[in-house]
């Protein structure tokens, strides 16, 4: 029985890689630590615990509704997903292998929370000589940058 | 999920405490979203956008908490289009209506600059659902503040014009700003019992904030002694009725509608 419980935990844990943040598709929920944690009961009802990234951000319903439906089409009988608040989601939490997909898709990964002086890389040219053309940008946990010498602009994930 | 111990407060006053940050956070984001589209360039289009997510999620968050905390069967979705001006308990700085970016912008600096206190003081909260919500609340309120405070230094220090508006939206506003430190019942009984912040702590150093920067702006606070305040036990401004009218439309014509 811990066996087979053990084992569906496996399968729910990688059936739930296939979730993805739906405004960074190429990021599973567990690459950028929205995935918080998975139980799996023995009668195979999964309780799924995720948290907030930005307060504002409205991808959180989009992902409950992914995590319900990945789950029951593979083979779940009952999900549940619980929102937790605490502790707070932060930045810090991304993995490294999460920062390089932002750079490989153009988008700059967060500074570390508190830094004094930014440091910022064009993921384009990696160049340092970056100013700011928006604070925020086309989501809540994006500003727009450019890069003042291979003049592209990028996005840039705020550090929060 | 939750791990409030403390028993000097009652659960369900506790949620009245969170409403009363909702409604602050939900007005704002709604006065927000009334200006989109209305932003002199794309970029503020963006943050004024974003900024309004920010409070409208906020207050999602807390109303989803409060509702589990309130009497009855309340949802969150009842409290936000279901419960009339009088029972709003916002402050009055918030459901104020602008005439302009110099009021967007006022409005926004001066609200910014005490949620981000707010949040800072409850982010220490015995309750760890509420603290949880207050930190990622603080990182947030620190990047729409730097943003208000830019544009209050930029167009207070820029030309005749724009400082001429800038300070007659601060003369408007100002006198809604020192209902936000004043403290209630509720407040000290929240604050006592480790969960809450009294908002008579946090002025002093609003104060000394808003004082840097809107010196740097080149601006003044307007001398007018006059006050008004009532926000918190529901006696509002002209202004809010018509504003929920709109935003809960909806939720009253077709009870129970979902998407």
């Amino acid at each position: 029985m811990v066996i087979g419980t053990t084992t569906r935990l496996e399968h729910a844990t990688s059936l739930l890689e296939r979730v993805v943040d739906p405004d960074l598709p190429f990021l599973s929920i567990a690459d950028i630590a929205i995935l918080r944690d998975v139980e799996v009961s023995d009668s195979g009802d999964v309780v799924v615990t995720i948290t907030p990234t930005y307060s504002g951000c409205p991808a959180l319903g989009v992902i409950t509704e992914d995590i319900d439906a990945t789950l029951i089409a593979g083979g779940f009988r009952s999900v549940t997903v619980e929102v937790s608040h605490s502790p707070a989601w932060t930045t810090e939490w991304m993995s490294d292998s999460a920062k390089a997909k932002l750079i490989e898709n153009r988008i700059a990964p967060p500074d570390a929370l508190l830094s004094v002086v930014p440091e910022i890389l064009c993921p384009m040219c990696a160049s340092d000589e970056i100013s700011v053309l928006s604070e925020f940008g086309s989501t809540a946990c994006k500003s727009l940058m450019v890069c003042t010498r291979c003049r592209e602009p990028f996005d840039y994930f705020k550090a929060i | 999920m939750t791990t409030k111990e403390d028993t000097t407060i009652a659960t369900g006053q506790f949620g009245v405490y969170l409403i009363r940050h909702a409604d602050d956070n939900l007005v704002l984001g709604q006065r927000l979203a009334e200006y989109v589209t209305r932003a002199p360039d794309l970029e503020e289009e963006l943050a004024v956008a974003n900024i309004a997510l920010d409070h409208i999620g906020l207050a999602t968050h807390l109303f989803t908490y409060a509702a589990t905390l309130v009497d009855g069967d309340t949802s969150a979705d009842d409290l936000a289009m279901l419960r009339s001006e009088r029972e709003y308990s916002n402050v009055l700085l918030v459901e104020q209506p602008h005439d302009g970016f110099g009021d967007v912008m006022v409005r926004q600096f001066l609200f910014d600059a005490y949620q981000l206190l707010l949040w800072q003081a409850l982010s220490t909260s015995g309750d760890s659902t509420l603290s949880g919500i207050a930190q990622r609340a603080e990182r947030e309120a620190t990047y729409h503040l730097r943003h208000s405070s830019n544009w209050l230094i930029r167009l207070g220090d820029g030309t005749s014009e724009s400082h001429s508006r800038m300070q007659q939206s601060i003369n408007r506003m100002w006198r809604f700003t020192g209902e936000l430190f004043e403290s209630d019942e509720l407040d000290v009984a929240v604050a006592a019992s480790g969960v809450g912040a009294d908002p008579v702590e946090l002025e002093g150093a609003w104060r000394a904030c808003v004082a840097d920067v809107i010196d740097e702006a080149t601006l003044s606070i307007p001398e007018d002694p006059y006050q008004a305040s009532g926000g918190r036990s529901g006696i509002h401004t002209e202004h809010l009725g018509p504003m929920l009218a709109e935003m809960q439309s909806l939720a009253r014509s077709y009870p129970g509608l979902s998407w």
